[in-house]
């Protein structure tokens, strides 16, 4: 399936805007993309595997809440760097 | 103390400068009076420290986030031409399914190991964790006797309890008689040893205070802004602690401290320590306003280095050269000195400039202005 890469993530696609992807759930598809764009997974989900904060990943439409969501090959994925700015947010330092 | 002083350093130096956007080199000339400012590199990339490992002389390390992307460190062996990103970045360990785990939000502190040690590098990061690479940087794991122990969740306390920007573990120090015998700092969380290279660890806080803490002499919990241990001297340690400047020799086994003898309208709040490194009794503090709601100003808007040539016993003020009045906060890791003898002392501020003394703080000039808010200055000798 087609995944539409945001520019501060091309350093890790090597400057590929879409990529090709393969996989049954999120979690598959960011694992075969980090086999062929070492790095570019721990940008997107945190050791806890869970999407980082100002990362939004949608499928077709629709955003996805973790990385167990099921996609099909005819799906299209958006990786988004969500907006942000400033320092009024105290970091999260956990995730369960 | 070690009967092996080191000789002066008469080369050119480099000061590795860390921002909010990104990392700037001022290189000098071997007179330390021509300065010339490169980069950035990383734009946008907040650079919370970056450190030239002595042992190669070439190879430096910059601890880094961006907004979106997290946290990871970056590699140059080429004095910062060429920066490639670590291979495996700082991370905490997965929690088992249904339990809580720690998520790093940024690498703050960078140690170059033992040099005995050549590839050994050591991270400190917020949330309060401590890494370790055995290859240049290029990997990371993290220290399991620190990050896993028991106490770990008492001694550093919630989120909320560090500092604005999270709380965070700094002041890697390593012996440099035994390279097992590690030091660390945290904000908040007080200062801890370990004997056994990383396995272990103990608090190291009696006689300090913690005096936002409801426990009078607590055991841990305290707020160490930055803790040095004399090289020549290892069993001396100086901290600029929240509550004012401390001196610990091994051998008295008690934080004692020094700030008592700052001037009263000054105090003894700050972030930044340097050392002599050739005098264990000579040190420089940056003082700040640490009263009621902490503006973290100088006190009374009005600049200053402090040293004490006694191990803290009086302090002289020195601000010839520096604005009368300016509201910037000069960080823990923003202030640096050379190997130069007269030594050169180096700070940067919030407000973007950088400043420099060739004569031990005596008069300052200013090397750079408009850059990003400063948040640390290392001073790394050349060898050419």
């Amino acid at each position: 399936m087609k995944v539409y890469i945001p520019t501060p993530l091309r350093s890790y696609t090597r400057k590929k805007a879409v990529i090709e992807a393969k996989g049954e759930t999120v979690g598959e598809l960011l694992a075969e993309m980090n086999r062929h764009y070492p790095g570019v997974r721990f940008r997107i989900v945190d050791e806890q595997d869970g999407i980082r904060r100002h990362i939004k990943i949608f499928v077709n439409d629709e955003q996805v809440p973790d990385l167990g969501t099921p996609v099909r090959p005819a799906d299209t994925v958006h990786i988004v760097c969500a907006l942000s700015g400033g320092v009024g947010f105290p970091p999260r330092h956990h995730r369960t | 103390m070690s009967d092996v002083t080191p000789v002066p350093a008469k080369g050119p130096v480099l000061l590795l400068i860390g921002t909010r956007k990104g990392a700037f080199f001022v290189r000098g000339d071997k007179t330390r009076r021509n300065w010339s400012l490169s980069g950035p590199v990383l734009l946008g990339h907040v650079a919370h420290h970056l450190v030239l490992d002595p042992r190669d002389g070439r190879t430096l390390l910059m601890a880094a986030r961006t907004g979106h992307l997290g946290p990871t460190v970056f590699r140059s062996t080429d004095l910062g031409k060429r920066w490639k990103e670590a291979k495996r970045p700082p991370a905490f360990s997965k929690a088992p399914e249904g339990k809580r785990g720690l998520v790093l939000d940024h690498v703050f502190w960078l140690t170059p190991g033992h040099p005995e040690q050549p590839d050994v590098w050591y991270a400190g990061s917020s949330p309060q964790g401590l890494f370790h690479s055995t290859d240049g940087g290029r990997t990371w794991t993290g220290v399991a006797g620190f990050n896993n122990h028991p106490m770990r969740e008492a001694w550093c306390g919630g989120a909320g309890d560090g500092t604005p920007d999270g709380p965070k573990l700094h002041s890697i120090n390593i012996d440099p008689r035994d390279a097992n015998h590690l030091y660390i700092a945290m904000s908040s969380g007080g200062v801890f040893e370990s004997v056994d290279g990383g396995k272990d660890w103990r608090p190291l806080n009696q006689g300090c205070a913690a005096d936002f803490l409801p426990t009078p002499d607590p055991e841990y919990g305290h707020d160490p802004h930055c803790v040095l241990l004399h090289p020549l001297m290892p069993d001396r340690l100086y901290q600029q602690n929240h509550c004012g400047i401390y001196r610990m020799d091994r051998s008295e086994g008690r934080w004692v401290r020094i700030g008592t003898a700052m001037p009263k309208r000054v105090g003894d709040i700050g972030f930044p320590l340097v050392l002599h490194p050739r005098d264990p009794d000579t040190l420089w503090v940056f003082p700040m306003d640490g009263t009621e709601v902490w503006p973290r100003t100088s006190p009374d808007g009005k600049p200053a280095c402090y040293v004490t040539r006694d191990a803290g016993k009086t302090w002289k003020r020195l601000d010839e050269g520096l604005p009368g009045r300016a509201w910037f906060t000069v960080k823990r890791q923003a202030m640096a000195g050379d190997l130069h003898e007269p030594m050169g002392l180096y700070f940067g501020t919030t407000s973007g400039e950088l400043w420099a003394s060739r004569n031990g703080g005596t008069s300052w000039t200013c090397l750079a202005s408009h850059l990003p808010e400063i948040y640390s200055v290392e001073a790394a000798e050349l060898a050419k």
